[in-house]
């Protein structure tokens, strides 16, 4: 899937980034490994170009419906644990505003359109999606990559996300479109299990939402239709565990944060579809083939970390690069599973299609459980991906995402004894990213690192 | 600070300092006079009713406002994060949150959910129970949804007193909570239609005790007050009628809402402690408890910015509550770093401006002990009113 050598210059649609500028000499003074003098490569596979080039179709088609050229419906909705297999049982097209700003972000293209939301009286300290997503609304909808087309239907799923209310809520109000909110009630049992009453619960809303997108688009529901989306989520959540499964190698033969964002633009944007159930055969097949040759991301996989947290998508190659030349590769991300957790054994049900919707939108995401079942999670990544290390990255828009991650870093240092680094930039707002000084702190961090594996090399009469 | 300029009023005299007395002393003589525990609540709304119905006290927990030095919450808690989460969490750390026996937090936003984790693995002695509150108002299964977990929580609580509530014990305790409401929404609408009678930073005092006291000890002081106020021969000043909103979950200090007044503003409509006054009306008390709870949520409450209520947007309640108090502006009092009130700003100034009513925004930490500027701001803004 990568070449050897360096960093990728993609965002989640392939959009090539800008090779980083030379470090700043704090940093250099600690040249970590040979990967240092490494050359900027490019990052292109088939999985890749296969992803571009289904984005560009899927962004193609959102183009052709904002500017009247497909009669298609569309709804807006947001990526935690969403029940996008009824929008697409009824042909509308889902439109994710969180992938649509984030990729302005890759571009480097945000801050305008968050300081055109500043200027209506939206805060500094305000989620950056949702800035730049009000920005975009006010900039016509106009995007690098195609038109956005305004929403026929907000549908909120509140899944964990407080400030997901407050956007849609927003965005009923400036643009007038309708919006219901779904309420996805929050894990809160210790085994997080949802109960029976808080399935019946959301498979009620559901049902209503079925007669919400029947009066949108004037048909009515092919239940065959919704099984075989369902199916097709299923199929998709298998393959997508099967390649989660596959950093448990060493070397792991992708990156699972930084090379999960490729494949993570198709489950999300276009799960519920044949293209995606085609795309991750193909992922599923190349991705085997990579740890068949033992082939990895790196030319040598020195440091397994599990990362936790958004990536800073203004910055992302530059923000890779400071692992790449550590040779650290992620094995596991928490970020990865927004959108759903798979690798645990969850599968959607054709023959119980609301109930698993259900299910997956109440406990099979990252989003709508509690903040230990985090730490759980993060540590079964630890201990079955046997990481080295943690890096939690710690993002000022999303608190869901970073409220209380000293104390994440404090149970993992202390009570679990993994090496943890917390650094803090932002996933939309530039303005928030310090170079130097994430640098510094990364570099410090693998320099501890690799004095601890040599000390305990020499403790243990080896060699490091 | 100067709360009146004529007569005080006793029960205000008495409860000034206790209400921001981190020690909770009155918290921690309830417990001794009847030998039963206390429940923390965290803002916003909280069903206190059932936490009062299983025996035990509920209380309002506000933060630490400046009376502490953050110690060891700065380290768990980001810079970016509100002061009310990390100083609610400090006072764990110093222990001053010894006189609770469980705590409840609510589905409010991103930090508070949070935190609830982060106070479960820390004290794991004093039990940390989530409430779920509904988002979708028009769901025809919310009002039954809501109910179960009210249910649940009386269970959990039950856990905590050795007493889950029957239907009966709910039922008194809407009965008693109806009642100190009601004298809240009295003290309101005096407040509203003579200003002068009764400042907000008595106002503020006396709901205040009623967030840390028995709801059948503060509503015969709140009725008390509410007759003393409303005799006052008060001479009304030369100064703005405004509404404030955006200090629905952290408390601005009583200083500055003092401070407010004193700059010029007669404060007609509030969300300070809104979560404790919410019910527009009484709950129903002639059927199934629970669900005559959650049906208030839902159908019978004011405005929140936690509270996501697509059938009426908050910015339209807030044009109507100027609208209603003939207020000659609204003030933004926001807390720093909260994200809810900040993403309502947004909307608020969008239609206050479509409606022409002058605003102003202000930013304030619990933890803030100089106001200098504020007033200045306020002043400032008060003198454009009356004067250009």
């Amino acid at each position: 899937m990568t070449e050897h050598h360096g960093a990728p210059d993609h965002d989640m649609t392939g959009h090539h980034e800008a090779p980083p500028r030379e470090s700043p000499p704090a940093a250099a003074r600690r040249a970590p490994v040979e990967t240092a003098k490494a050359e900027p490569v490019h990052y292109q596979g088939r999985v890749h170009e296969l992803q571009k080039e289904l984005m560009n179709a899927y962004y193609a088609e959102l183009t052709d419906i904002a500017k009247g050229r497909s009669p298609k419906k569309n709804a807006h909705l947001l990526i935690a644990g969403n029940p996008v297999e009824l929008v697409r049982a009824f042909d509308m097209v889902p439109v994710f505003p969180e992938v649509n700003v984030l990729q302005i972000a890759a571009r480097k293209a945000s801050l305008p359109l968050i300081q055109k939301a500043e200027e209506l009286g939206y805060a500094v300290d305000n989620c950056a999606y949702v800035k730049a997503d009000v920005g975009l609304y006010l900039s016509g909808y106009e995007a690098p990559y195609g038109t956005v087309p305004k929403a026929d239907l907000l549908l909120c799923n509140y899944v964990g996300c407080n400030v997901y209310l407050n956007w849609f809520e927003h965005l009923a109000e400036l643009t007038g479109a309708p919006a219901v909110n779904i309420d996805i009630p929050f894990i809160r049992s210790a085994d997080g299990e949802p109960s029976p009453q808080d399935i019946a619960y959301v498979v009620k809303q559901l049902e209503e939402l079925i007669g919400l997108l029947e009066r949108t688009t004037g048909t009515t529901l092919d239940w065959k239709k919704l099984q075989r989306t369902v199916e097709l989520s299923a199929y998709v959540g298998e393959m997508w565990a099967e390649i989660k499964a596959l950093t448990q190698l060493r070397p792991a033969p992708y990156d699972a944060y930084f090379d999960s964002v490729t494949m993570m633009a198709v489950l999300y944007c276009l799960r519920g579809t044949e293209e995606a159930a085609r795309f991750f055969e193909t992922a599923v097949a190349d991705l085997k083939e990579r740890a068949a040759l033992g082939k990895g991301p790196l030319p040598e996989e020195r440091f397994r970390v599990v990362i936790e947290g958004p990536p800073p998508w203004p910055f992302l190659r530059v923000f890779r690069d400071m692992f790449t030349r550590w040779g650290a590769v992620a094995v596991a991300s928490t970020y990865s599973t927004v959108g759903g957790i798979w690798e645990f054994g969850f599968r959607h049900d054709p023959q119980r299609p609301l109930e698993s919707i259900a299910r997956h939108m109440l406990a099979q995401n990252l989003c709508n459980r509690t903040f230990l079942q985090r730490y759980d999670q993060m540590a079964r990544y630890v201990d079955e991906w046997k990481a080295d290390a943690i890096v939690i990255h710690s993002v000022k828009s999303c608190r869901l995402f970073s409220a209380g991650q000293g104390d994440m870093r404090e149970y993992f240092a202390r009570e679990r004894e993994v090496p943890t680094l917390l650094i803090e930039s932002d996933l939309e707002d530039p303005r928030y990213f310090s170079q130097a000084q994430l640098r510094n702190r990364i570099d410090a961090f693998f320099e501890a690192l690799t004095q601890r594996r040599i000390t305990a090399a020499a403790a243990a009469g080896g060699v490091a | 600070m100067t709360l009146t300029t004529f007569a005080p009023l006793p029960v205000v005299e008495e409860y000034r300092e206790i209400v921001e007395d981190r020690g909770y002393p009155t918290v921690r003589e309830w417990k001794r006079r009847t030998g039963r525990a206390a429940v923390g609540s965290f803002p916003v709304y909280s069903p206190v009713e059932i936490t009062h119905a299983a025996g035990m006290l509920p209380v309002g927990l506000f933060g630490a406002g400046n009376q502490i030095e953050m110690a060891h919450a700065d380290s768990r808690f980001q810079s970016f994060i509100c002061s009310i989460v990390k100083s609610t969490l400090e006072l764990a750390f110093v222990d001053k949150l010894a006189p609770f026996d469980a705590l409840l937090f609510h589905s409010i936003c991103d930090p508070a959910r949070n935190l609830a984790s982060v106070m479960a693995r820390n004290f794991p002695e004093r039990r940390a129970i989530y409430v779920h509150l509904p988002q979708n108002m028009a769901s025809s299964g919310a009002a039954e949804y809501y109910a179960y977990e009210l249910r649940r929580v009386a269970a959990e609580l039950g856990a905590v007193s050795g007493r889950v509530p029957s239907d009966e014990d709910v039922l008194e305790s809407i009965v008693a909570f109806n009642a100190m409401r009601s004298r809240l929404r009295d003290l309101y609408a005096l407040r509203a239609e003579r200003p002068a009678n009764l400042s907000t930073a008595e106002l503020y005092t006396l709901a205040r005790m009623a967030t840390f006291t028995d709801p059948l000890e503060s509503e015969p002081l709140l009725a008390d007050s509410l007759r003393s106020a409303t005799t006052r021969d008060a001479r009304p000043k030369d100064r703005i009628r405004v509404v404030v909103v955006g200090s629905f979950c952290e408390q601005p200090p009583l200083e500055l809402i003092a401070g407010i007044e004193e700059s010029g503003c007669y404060i007609l409509d509030d969300d300070f402690l809104l979560g404790w006054r919410l019910f527009r009306t009484d709950v129903p008390v002639d059927g199934d408890p629970y669900l005559a709870l959650a049906r208030a949520y839902l159908d019978g409450s004011l405005h929140a910015s936690t509270k996501h209520d697509l059938r009426v947007p908050r910015a339209a309640g807030l044009v109507a509550s100027a609208r209603a108090n003939r207020a000659d502006a609204v003030i933004f009092l926001g807390a720093k770093f909260c994200e809810p009130g900040l993403f309502d700003y947004a909307l608020y100034r969008r239609a206050l401006e479509q409606e022409g009513i002058p605003h102003l925004f202000l930013e304030f930490e619990e933890k803030m002990w100089m106001y200098d500027r504020i007033r200045t701001e306020v002043e400032t803004f008060v003198e454009s009113m009356l004067f250009v």
